[in-house]
Parts: C-alpha cells; sequence; structure tokens
C-alpha cells in the first residue's frame, strides 16, 4: 500500500468514525485506535498519538458552540481538570513502562464498558439534597437556563467525582480516547448534574485532557505526521457533517450499529492482547 | 463564571468559543496545505508504520518542528499543524485564567494556573 492510498482509506474510515461518533454522542475517538491497529497494522503508539489528536480537534470543534448556550459550568470543568491532566500525565508515564498486549487487553474492556453503557438509559439524577461541603467551599453550585429560566442546581459527591476524574485521564492517556463515558458517570451519576451540565462540561475537559498525554507523545515520536494527518481531517469533517445532520438522522439504529462495531473492535482487541499478538 | 452571567462573564465564553474555532480552523489549514505537500511529494511511497521507530528526530521537539516548517519541509508543515491543535486548549485554559484575574477570584486563579502549569509541562518539556 502507498502512503497516498493508505492516506485515502485511513480518512475515509475516520470519517465514518467521526460521523457515528457525533450522531451517537459516543464519540469517534473509542474506534480509531482498534482500527489503525487491526485494519491498517498501524502501530499501537502511533495510533494512540492520531488518535488524541482528533480527540482535541472534535472537542474543541465542539465547544465552540457548546459555550455559547450556557450550560458549561467553568469553575467545575477547570477543578476537575486538575484531576483529569495530573490522571493524564501520570497515564503517560505509566504508557512507556506497559507492553502493548496489556494496553490492548485495557482497551478491549473499556470498548465493552462503553458498549454496555450505550444500551443503559441515562438517568438523570439531580436532587434538592443540600450541596457536598466541597461544593460550597469551591463555588461549584450552578444555574443553567431551561424554558421556565434559570435552574439552580446543587454539586454532590465532589471527592467521588475528582477521583473518577483522574481515572479518566489515566485512560485518556493510556489508550488515546477522550473518556467521555468515565467523565458523563462521574458528572451525572456521582456529582449528580443536569444532563446538559455533564455533557458540555465533559466537553470543555476532553480537549485540555488529551492535550495533557498529546503534549508529551509529540516529544515521545507517538505522533506521526503521515498517520495523524487523514486521522485528524477525517475525524473532524465526519463530527462536523454529525453535528450537522443530527436534527434528521434516525440516531436509534445509528446507535445499534455503532455498538456493534465497538463490540467486535472489543473481541479483536481482547483477543489480540491475550493471544499476544499485539 | 457561569454562577453569576453578568455581561463581562458572557463576553468572556463568548471570546473562548471563537478562540476555540479559530484554533481548530487555522490547525486544519496548516494541516491540509502541510498534507498536500506531503502526499505529492512522499505519497507514492510505500505505508509501514507497524514498527515504533525510537530515534530521535526533529519532528519531535517544538524548535525541530518550526525549524522544518520554516524550510517549508511538508512532513514539518504537518505537525506543526497537529503541535496548533494540541496548543488551542491550552490557550483556552490560559484565557480562562485572564478571566478569573479580571474578576480576582484568587482560588480560581491558582486552580487554573495549576492546569495551565501542567499542560505547559507535558507540551514544552515532554516529561510525564
Amino acid at each position: 500500500m502507498t502512503i497516498l492510498l493508505f492516506a485515502a482509506l485511513v480518512a475515509l474510515g475516520s470519517f465514518g468514525a467521526g460521523l457515528l461518533g457525533s450522531l451517537t454522542g459516543l464519540g469517534g475517538g473509542i474506534v480509531v485506535v482498534p482500527m489503525l491497529t487491526i485494519l491498517f497494522h498501524v502501530h499501537l503508539k502511533y495510533a494512540i498519538g492520531a488518535s488524541l489528536v482528533s480527540v482535541i480537534a472534535t472537542s474543541s470543534g465542539a465547544a465552540a458552540a457548546y459555550v455559547r448556550e450556557g450550560y458549561t459550568n467553568v469553575r467545575i470543568g477547570i477543578f476537575l481538570e486538575v484531576a483529569t491532566t495530573t490522571g493524564a500525565l501520570g497515564g503517560a508515564a505509566l504508557a512507556g513502562f506497559l507492553p502493548a498486549s496489556a494496553l490492548a487487553i485495557l482497551f478491549g474492556v473499556v470498548l465493552l464498558y462503553t458498549a454496555y453503557r450505550s444500551f443503559k438509559p441515562r438517568i438523570e439524577s439531580v436532587t434538592s439534597l443540600p450541596p457536598h461541603p466541597w461544593a460550597n467551599a469551591l463555588r461549584l453550585n450552578g444555574a443553567y437556563p431551561t424554558s421556565a429560566g434559570m435552574e439552580p442546581y446543587s454539586v454532590q459527591g465532589v471527592p467521588g467525582g475528582f477521583a473518577l476524574m483522574f481515572v479518566a485521564g489515566v485512560l485518556s492517556a493510556l489508550l488515546g480516547i477522550g473518556s467521555g463515558v468515565v467523565k458523563v458517570l462521574a458528572m451525572d451519576q456521582t456529582m449528580r448534574l443536569p444532563f446538559k451540565v455533564s455533557t458540555t462540561t465533559s466537553n470543555f475537559m476532553i480537549g485540555v485532557t488529551a492535550a495533557a498525554s498529546a503534549g508529551v507523545y509529540l516529544h515521545r515520536g507517538y505522533i506521526q505526521p503521515e498517520v495523524a494527518l487523514p486521522v485528524m481531517l477525517g475525524v473532524l469533517g465526519g463530527a462536523l457533517l454529525g453535528a450537522r445532520i443530527l436534527t434528521i438522522a434516525r440516531t436509534d439504529w445509528l446507535r445499534r450499529l455503532f455498538t456493534g462495531v465497538v463490540v467486535v473492535l472489543a473481541i479483536e482487541m481482547l483477543y489480540k492482547g491475550l493471544t499476544g499478538a499485539m | 463564571m457561569t454562577d453569576t452571567h453578568g455581561t463581562s462573564d458572557h463576553e468572556i465564553e463568548q471570546l473562548i468559543g471563537r478562540l476555540l474555532q479559530i484554533g481548530v480552523l487555522v490547525a486544519a489549514a496548516v494541516v491540509i496545505g502541510g498534507g498536500i505537500a506531503l502526499l505529492a511529494a512522499y505519497g507514492h511511497h510505500p505505508a509501514d508504520f507497524r514498527v515504533f521507530t525510537d530515534a530521535a528526530s526533529p519532528l519531535r521537539s517544538l524548535g525541530g518542528i518550526a525549524g522544518g516548517a520554516a524550510r517549508l519541509d511538508s512532513r514539518a508543515i504537518v505537525q506543526l499543524g497537529l503541535v496548533l491543535l494540541i496548543a488551542t486548549p491550552v490557550a483556552r485554559v490560559a484565557l480562562t485564567l485572564v478571566a478569573f484575574l479580571i474578576q480576582r477570584d484568587r482560588l480560581y486563579v491558582a486552580v487554573t494556573t495549576l492546569v495551565l502549569a501542567l499542560l505547559l509541562y507535558g507540551l514544552i518539556w515532554g516529561k510525564a
């Protein structure tokens, strides 16, 4: 295969990943690494570098639209970024010691968990309980615009959310993903934020988290221009188109399709990891 | 910032949104420009990325990338676009720091400075 054909095929696959990831809300980053390593035989390190770059592109592209709507809680975002960036730098340090087979197994497990979450309905668990004391001290409680005016919300489980965000940061660096599933879990279920606030704040954080480890990986040579070029442009193009057609697309059917793809890739990654083929 | 929703908060959020958009667009334009040149120059070479090469390369440091891009080396130009993209969220955090400085919010000036320091540490020194 020539570099030209490789770039064309990878761009096409990345476009599909970005499109489906954006339409289903699961993010495209999670399928980029398995696609590159399984279909295109790209080394795991180059795949992780390229994937992280595409995660930054889609997160920043989407955040530009979100930030104007006023749902993002910047204080929560920046406070939890202490955990995600520390986790990302820790994960990047750890990545140098872990064998590729261990990373492949971890990837398979995270893919399976993502598929499982995508079938579970997301339950909004906003509560009228008094906020966690740390939430008061850190002034995390906020209000967001609804049709009935500004709706205040209180923040629960701050230490638990912070710990989960550290894990999200480690996973982001180790696997080259946005870890949106873990971030949303931390904010929905542990901190009990309204959906609109957790979704947009999670997106706010994904790019910053990915930038922490991408910076380190650039110096380690994980970011190979020939690989990152088609991945970044493909995923970004797919995500931008997805955001445009989101209102007319039938997402239930797409969600099942995308979840099916995720499960197949999970099995492949587990198999490769367990047999030592990676 | 979100809990007060004063005019300056709103303005700074608009500014942050605009910055992210411009950052992604500029990075994508540089990657596309360099990418066309890269494919024209190396497109017919065989694609083999199975083996990770740990050898030193100018594309692994900010100075090397800037130098290569100045010499119009297509691979360095693509890499420069990727660095601009990585720098976009970092610039966002820097702008958030400015917003908290304007608000004289000492606690969040400290928190944001810590996040910015962690990001710059990774991006400039490449240590983890």
